[in-house]
């Protein structure tokens, strides 16, 4: 999948991060490939949230160096950086009485020029293909404080699309949702992936998901990087029981053939024991 | 052309006309009724007359001061309703107005407006400024970090000038308690031509400038972190628009005194109605509020005529009721 040809479109480079006196991001460096999908794993607390907000800019790195295209992400200006790169947060809370439509323009905003009150014909246009590629065009005159949890998710994925971005960062953008709802979201992220060759590096809690989704997984623990690699290198259960202190075992997904990884109830564990 | 501009072109005539009318209605009614027919009269032939001299040196410059307050505050309310993300916020929530309030009563006690005309406004503006000021620089030097700890502090700011006013006022002389009483409750009254001018052109201004930061508030609105990401450059924008709404407030204390109820329920009242959409909010608030300010001033000034309610008890009265109503309704 990831070949040499391809090119770097993000790289970090020994990164360290300071987002509070109890939690820093310490000595992060991998790199993103243009067209790759980054899973990013780890338990709560671990700096995945925190590792996606230095990526933009929003928490400025105290030492290291964020390349973006071959650049510094410094030398950018805020508004061309958010041509480039958007974000879904998890944060977002979706509570104002604000029209689908007019919030997915929202999206456009480093388009605008000085001065300029209205959206032009380019940004309705971006915004209506937005709405097209999520398929959420029924909802258009709906008020966003009204939608469900997953319709809220896709009207916030198309808001981030409106931004027409080339690396596309999304903060469990599965949560809280349905199946239906989480293959939907992560379905949509491969086809942006494979159409319009867009980098996604995706922050996951479900690690069957990342397996399942991802060309490449970054495990985190305590604002560290620990693993680093395909699924079937970092999914391993001794990865995982280090990382996350439980026991799982492992698997395969008969279909896909990817790692597939069995969570074992502490009381099914101790029987097992116990029987052997 | 943009439908939304269409709308918004429609919406703010449909308003403008709305306050036009209340304006003349304003003009026509009061102790002495002047039919709109002699108001034209008047208008056109400039005689010096009783009704003349009533509704130039007495109607008229009400009429603005009503615009400019009712404008203004509705303004600074959609600004900080926007900024703090809160939708219980209003202007006087900063402590702005306790700190007008208490460079007012100074003045007073001092007996200081009685040998300056205008020092009750510039004591007032004095007030003002300090707690923008603080606010300001708490904000500037990124002293704090989350806007809700500056609303708080905005809060605390407003009790700690309550107390010094009451303070004041306990130590004050009873005829001075009166003038400082009936200051507090608010009036549209403002004898000096040249201050009402003043007022009307920053509230103007404001609301022009506003205007030009609307898209940016609908940015803003989504929160800190998203506008970031959509390119904002957050602190500058809030800045500007922070001292926008205090300079506002900060002038429409100074000259009417304490109007309460209009910056908080005009805006919701605004999105009720016309969306969400700052572009459209912003405009029509100002417009809404003035057309408000100068019908409860009307109610003010007719309800028990020849005597007159202070103002800021009617918007109170009638903007509370009003807005249950529509809540309810909806």
């Amino acid at each position: 999948m990831n070949t040499l040809s391809q090119k770097t479109i993000l790289s970090v480079n020994q990164l360290c991060c300071w987002q509070s006196p109890h939690f820093q991001l310490k000595d992060l460096s991998f790199h993103i490939s243009e067209g790759c999908c980054v899973g990013i794993i780890g338990p709560n607390g671990s700096g995945k949230t925190t590792l996606l907000e230095a990526v933009t800019g929003f928490l400025p790195a105290i030492s290291g160096e964020i390349q973006y295209c071959q650049h510094p992400i410094k030398t950018f200006n805020q508004n061309d950086l958010s041509k480039e790169i958007a974000i879904v947060l998890q944060s977002t809370e979706l509570d104002q009485s604000i029209l689908v439509e007019d919030y997915i323009l929202l999206g456009r905003n480093p388009y605008r020029k000085h001065w300029q009150f209205w959206e032009s014909e380019q940004d309705i246009q971006m915004a209506e293909t937005a709405m097209k590629i999520t398929q959420i065009e029924s909802l258009r005159y709906r008020q966003i404080n009204a939608l469900s949890g997953g319709e809220k998710q896709l009207v916030r994925i198309a808001r981030a699309l409106a931004q027409d971005p080339k690396l596309f960062l999304l903060d469990e953008p599965t949560n809280h949702l349905d199946i239906a709802h989480q293959l939907q979201i992560l379905s949509l992220l491969n086809r942006l992936k494979r159409e319009k060759n867009m980098s996604i590096m995706i922050v996951l809690h479900d690690l069957n998901l990342a397996s399942e989704f991802c060309d490449k997984l970054i495990l985190m623990q305590k604002g560290k990087i620990f693993r680093m690699g395909s699924a079937k290198e970092v999914l391993t259960y001794q990865n995982i029981e280090a990382v996350y202190h439980t026991r799982v075992v492992e698997g395969e997904n008969p279909i896909s053939k990817k790692p597939y990884v069995f969570l074992v109830s502490e009381d099914k564990q101790l029987e097992r024991s116990e029987s052997k | 052309m943009n439908q939304k501009a269409i709308k918004w072109g429609i919406t703010l005539s449909f308003l403008l006309i709305i306050l036009f009318s209340v304006c003349l209605i304003a003009l026509a009614m009061g102790t002495i009724n002047i039919s709109i027919n002699q108001l034209i009269g008047i208008f056109f032939n400039q005689v010096e007359s009783t009704e003349y001299t009533i509704l130039m040196e007495i109607r008229l410059p009400r009429i603005l001061v009503g615009i400019a307050v009712g404008g203004a505050l509705s303004l600074a309310g959609v600004i900080l309703q926007a900024v703090f993300r809160n939708p219980l916020v209003e202007p006087y929530t900063l402590g702005i107005s306790g700190g007008a309030a208490l460079g007012v009563s100074i003045s007073i006690v001092f007996s200081l407006n009685q040998t300056y005309a205008l020092s009750l406004p510039f004591f007032g503006m004095m007030g003002a400024g300090l707690v923008i000021l603080a606010i300001y620089s708490l904000n500037a030097f990124g002293m704090v970090h989350h806007m809700q700890r500056l609303l708080l502090i905005g809060v605390m700011i407003s009790f700690i000038s309550n107390s010094l006013f009451m303070l004041i006022i306990s130590l004050s002389k009873s005829e001075q308690m009166h003038s400082i009483m009936f200051w507090t409750m608010g009036s549209l009254e403002e004898p000096n031509r040249a201050l009402v001018y003043c007022l009307l052109i920053v509230s103007l201004l404001g609301c022009l400038i506003t205007s030009i930061f609307s898209v940016d508030l609908n940015v803003l609105s989504l929160g800190e972190a998203d506008a970031f990401h959509l390119g904002l450059h957050v602190e500058r924008i809030r800045n500007i628009l922070l001292i926008m709404a205090s300079i506002l407030t900060g002038f429409c204390v100074a000259i009417s005194g304490i109007i309460g109820f209009v910056g908080l329920v005009v805006p919701h009242f605004v999105r009720l109605f016309f969306g969400s959409d700052h572009r459209t909010v912003v405009t029509a608030s100002y417009l809404v509020g003035a057309i408000f300010l100068i019908l409860c001033d009307l109610l003010a000034r007719t309800i028990i005529s020849p005597l007159e309610l202070p103002v800021g008890i009617v918007t109170g009265l009638v903007g509370g009721v009003i807005f249950i109503y529509a809540l309810v309704k909806r």
